[in-house]
């Protein structure tokens, strides 16, 4: 197979051989580029003379207008505004101080402008067209179109430009665009859509504007105009409409989301409201929330910071993105696992003396309360640590891991926003998977009663909680969670409502789901949460929650925060009305201490304005359902 | 005084005459070509020149260095790479969504592009070690020496770059006496594959056609190539302009600074991977020619330099570089002229950039030092 042991001499021959037959594969293949340019440039080149000369006319690619994205009842959280913006491709426009001070009498410049405008040459490279300036007023759209001979390289366009009215509500939910980075580049080429983003400089990066962008975007026209051989457009030759993105509306209601944060009064926290019938968010919030029209032209270094660095952490988007134990508000799920189980029955009384034994450890109530002999009922009514604490050891950590499993804790939920955060559901086979050590990767009895009462390992993100609240509130059905309600055509108008994914039924006894409906009911009107739910117009069902905090992000806090920051996170899960529950919600108010007193009144606000809006004036839903019916009618 | 004039006589001996003049020729034309990619004498004009001074020293620099301290460097020049390559893999900086720089804080490098001249180095070097008693496990070493940076690269991802490397260390192992009998079939299949592919396009690109190994990104730039008018707005837009400005340049081309197609800004990159494009416009079929002859007169001298080499490592090593230099132009001219897909490879000495320059003034080095030791024996 192989040639071996030459001398010297023979190895040059057979080397002047194989460089022989070198030569002759390189000859050949330069003959065939020769055939090729024959081919081009004189069998063909009747065509191609053509097109060049035709090639005076330039394709120009019009971008489409962007979608606009709605809330579920048509007030907008993103559209577009028509404006002028003065471009520039540097190469062409000779010096850019002496751009600049020839501009300057009449196109005002700011400093920050003008910094921009250099890190974006010192980005995108000097051939590449960029913005200088947003927002021309008429006069300055006037003036400079009257002198745009004397700026080469310098031209006035017409665009639409992104704004977000809402400001900084719902910020987490719309996200925002910016300019088309190398990565965003990267993506389109992959995704083979290089060629619709062409004339287009914004793309989204975050939030819906990013999860829907494909829907958004809408489709690049063209149009081929004729140019003179210096490049001067003279007419236009043909043209195809772009096609503009659709509208999102979401399932977010505006007024709902603006009463949830306001009744954050400032302070650090998540909530999540969901519709348990179609798995539609009504409100997702995140406090501290941050301005997405800071974002649009790229933000400044200064704002940047002020975010970025915040100990406050505003850009982190915290249903998604933050982990927690959830504390107390585990044990209606822990509860029904028991039951489900055959664990307990919800009868069985046990003695809580205000703390549970095991292995010679004492794990003690929070706040030291004892609370006698217990049943599930008074357990979850009163919040008995002990009672969770013992029920631990009697379902096993991994059996309660493939129960809760069900409801969504630990598991991504496909809800349509990016950077979803799993969290942590731990059984025996996570630990082991999740530490190298030998001995770390052992399982102890004691964790196991740690994780009965929402803490330990546990870590979920608040959108689980509250997807496990509207499953738990629906029997046992359950529905991905998903932030937009329809997409709607801008030119027809035509809404199309969104297709509600697979959905499953946990299997469940019905009995056993209303021994913790009623006992959740029983916290709203008689135990930890009766103050903030006194004198409602509806019966509410929920559970209170505290967390001992874990730092959210090392310890570079100031000293005088530091005990602030320390503090327990509340937390609240509940849904109303108990019978026909129409919202599922759930929220942490982060270091605020008990949930009964800083978490609870939250959701008795986001229960109000839901279920009390529909009393003051006919619920949306219910005449809609009407008109159905009478049109059946009129069928038969 | 009669030192310096030694020092500088045995400088001046560094040059293969007959290449030098090549390459002087070459040097001419590209910046001619240039300054009418970029229409004018604008800062790339200059730049470009400064890359051809950079290059021709390097060149004389290398031309200085006997073959034997060559093979001593292959050795630790190979580590090196694949080292800095490694370095790549896991902390490199990513620019137009591939990672290929390294920063070492003073100043960021791209190892891949010295592989191209270390690998066959390192190649040449163990074949030499291993001269007169050639076995098979040496080739599969060698396999081996070339897949580790080979693989790395296209992990980058850069595939046109990975393409050269592989040739360069290919070129080495056939001139190292890889039996045609195995080489022969394995050519015959790929163009008999690709003969194909081309017949069957329209079933292959449909959407739901999965190519299992390839990326769709991939696959959608070959049905580009296959078929350039299905994105008339993305990818195959280079295609269709290139092929367009080449063809319509007819016969004698439409002269110097003359190409429309050059001039309204209608070939992409026309100063770096699609420079060939607007030489042809502007030179015609008989301009075309006349590049291939002068590559070809390359070529040629690159190969006499290496059949008269005294020693294997010289021959190899010469070898290898002058058939790399040769899948440079063939690459690159294919893809311009739309017969092989847009992977981006530079035309020696005619397109824009420092780096690739330099490349070829180290491998121009090389041919030289190699040619002026050719009676040396080691």
């Amino acid at each position: 197979m192989f040639e071996f042991k030459k001398t010297g001499q023979q190895q040059k021959q057979r080397f002047r051989l194989r460089a022989f037959v070198g030569a002759l594969v390189a000859l050949v293949c330069f003959g065939v580029l020769a055939t090729r340019f024959w081919y081009l440039q004189v069998e063909r080149y009747e065509g191609f003379s053509q097109r060049a000369d035709r090639n005076r006319i330039a394709v120009v690619p019009i971008p489409p207008r962007r979608g606009e994205i709605l809330d579920r009842n048509g007030e907008v959280l993103a559209r577009n505004y028509r404006t002028y913006t003065l471009e520039v491709v540097p190469a062409k426009a000779g010096d850019l101080d002496d751009l600049f001070s020839r501009l300057a009498p009449v196109v005002y410049l700011g400093p920050a402008d003008q910094r921009r405008f250099r890190r974006l040459v010192a980005e995108s490279g000097r051939y590449a067209s960029l913005t200088l300036r947003n927002n021309l007023n008429d006069t300055e759209a006037a003036w400079f179109a009257a002198h745009a001979f004397q700026f080469p390289g310098v031209e006035l366009r017409a665009r639409w430009v992104r704004e977000y009215p809402q400001g900084a509500a719902a910020g987490h939910v719309v996200g925002y665009i910016g300019r088309i980075a190398e990565a965003d580049l990267d993506e389109l080429d992959k995704a083979g859509s290089l060629g619709n983003y062409r004339g287009t400089d914004v793309i989204g990066k975050k939030g819906i504007e990013k999860s829907w962008e494909d829907v958004l975007h809408g489709r690049t026209g063209l149009e081929e105009v004729e140019v003179t051989a210096g490049g001067r457009p003279v007419r236009t030759l043909r043209r195809i409409d772009p096609v503009p993105g659709s509208d999102i509306m979401l399932s977010i209601d505006m007024g709902l989301q603006r009463v949830a944060e306001e009744a954050f009064e400032g302070r650090r926290g998540a909530l999540v409201a969901i519709d348990p019938d179609t798995g539609e968010v009504l409100a997702f919030v995140s406090q501290p929330s941050f301005d997405p029209n800071l974002f649009i032209d790229g933000i400044d270094v200064e704002n940047w910071r002020l975010l970025n660095e915040s100990p406050d952490h505003p850009l982190i988007n915290r249903p998604l993105y933050g982990t927690y134990p959830i504390g107390s508000t585990y044990k209606p799920f822990v509860a029904l696992a028991a039951l489900e189980l055959g664990k307990r029955s919800a009868t069985e009384r046990v003695p809580d003396p205000g703390y549970y034994e095991f292995g010679g450890q004492r794990f003690r109530n929070a706040g030291g309360a004892a609370y006698g002999m217990t049943d599930m009922h008074r357990a979850i009514v009163v919040s008995s640590d002990t009672y969770f604490y013992s029920l631990g050891p009697e379902i096993g950590v991994n059996a309660l891991h493939d129960f809760t499993k069900q409801f969504g804790f630990g598991q991504i939920t496909g809800i349509d926003l990016d950077g979803e955060k799993a969290g942590v559901l731990p059984s025996t086979e996570w630990k082991r998977k999740a530490y190298k050590d030998r001995e770390r990767q052992r399982w102890y009895a004691g964790e196991t009663i740690s994780v009965a009462v929402g803490q330990g390992y546990n870590a979920f993100t608040l959108l689980q909680l509250a997807q496990g609240t509207a499953t738990l509130s629906n029997n046992g059905l359950y529905r991905k969670p998903h932030l937009v309600h329809a997409v709607r055509d801008p030119r027809t108008g035509a809404v199309e409502a969104t297709k509600s994914t697979p959905d499953y039924q946990i299997p469940l006894k019905q009995q056993n789901v209303d021994v913790i409906k009623s006992a959740m009911a029983d916290v709203v009107r008689v135990g930890t949460a009766r103050r903030a739910f006194a004198d409602t117009s509806y019966q509410a069902a929920g559970k209170t929650g505290t967390a001992q905090v874990f730092s959210l992000r090392g310890g570079h806090y100031r000293a005088s925060e530091v005990s602030e920051r320390l503090r327990d996170h509340a937390l609240f899960m509940g849904f109303a009305p108990v019978e026909h529950p129409r919202i599922a919600v759930a929220l942490i108010v982060e270091n605020a201490g008990w949930g009964a007193s800083a978490a609870a009144p939250v959701a008795r606000k986001v229960f109000d304005y839901w279920l009390d809006r529909d009393r003051k004036r006919p619920a949306a839903r219910v005449p809609a359902a009407a008109t159905a019916d009478d049109d059946d009618e009129d069928a038969r | 005084m009669k030192r310096i004039i030694a020092v500088l006589r045995r400088a001046f001996t560094a040059f293969d005459w007959p290449l030098l003049l090549i390459l002087v020729l070459f040097a001419g034309l590209g910046l001619t070509v240039m300054h009418s990619a970029v229409g004018g004498t604008d800062w790339r004009f200059a730049d470009q020149s400064r890359n051809f001074l950079a290059a021709f020293v390097a060149m004389w620099v290398v031309a200085l260095v006997p073959p034997n301290l060559l093979m001593k460097l292959a050795l630790p020049f190979y580590v090196l790479g694949v080292v800095l390559l490694l370095g790549v893999e896991f902390f490199g900086e990513t620019s137009k969504g591939a990672t290929r720089w390294l920063n070492l804080g003073v100043t960021r490098i791209q190892p891949s592009e010295m592989m191209k001249i270390a690998v066959p180095m390192m190649l040449a070097w163990y074949f030499q070690r291993h001269e007169g008693a050639v076995r098979v496990i040496d080739f599969l070493v060698a396999a081996v020496m070339l897949a580790a940076p080979f693989g790395l690269i296209v992990l980058q991802p850069d595939l046109g770059t990975a393409l050269l490397v592989f040739g360069a260390g290919f070129f080495v192992i056939y001139f190292a006496g890889l039996s045609f009998k195995l080489l022969v079939p394995v050519v015959l299949a790929g163009v008999i594959g690709l003969g194909v592919m081309v017949y069957h396009e329209d079933q292959l690109c449909q959407p739901g056609v999965d190519w299992v190994v390839l990326h769709d990104y991939q696959k959608h730039r070959v049905c580009t190539l296959l078929n350039p008018s299905s994105d008339p707005l993305g990818k195959g837009f280079h295609t269709i302009q290139s092929m367009i400005a080449v063809g319509s340049g007819g016969l004698y081309g439409k002269g110097y600074m003359q190409g429309t197609q050059t001039h309204l800004d209608f070939i992409p990159e026309r100063t770096t991977d699609f420079v060939f494009a607007v030489y042809a416009e502007e030179f015609g079929l008989y301009g075309g020619v006349a590049l291939l002859v002068l590559y070809s007169l390359l070529i040629g001298r690159g190969l006499a330099i290496a059949s008269a080499a005294g020693t294997q490592f010289g021959r190899l090593l010469a070898g290898a570089l002058t058939m790399m230099m040769f899948m440079y132009v063939f690459v690159n001219v294919g893809m311009v002229t739309g017969i092989l897909p847009v992977v981006g490879v530079p035309l020696p000495f005619m397109s824009y950039g420092g780096t690739a320059l330099l490349t070829m003034g180290i491998a121009s080095g090389i041919l030289m030092s190699v040619s002026r030791h050719r009676k040396v024996k080691v």
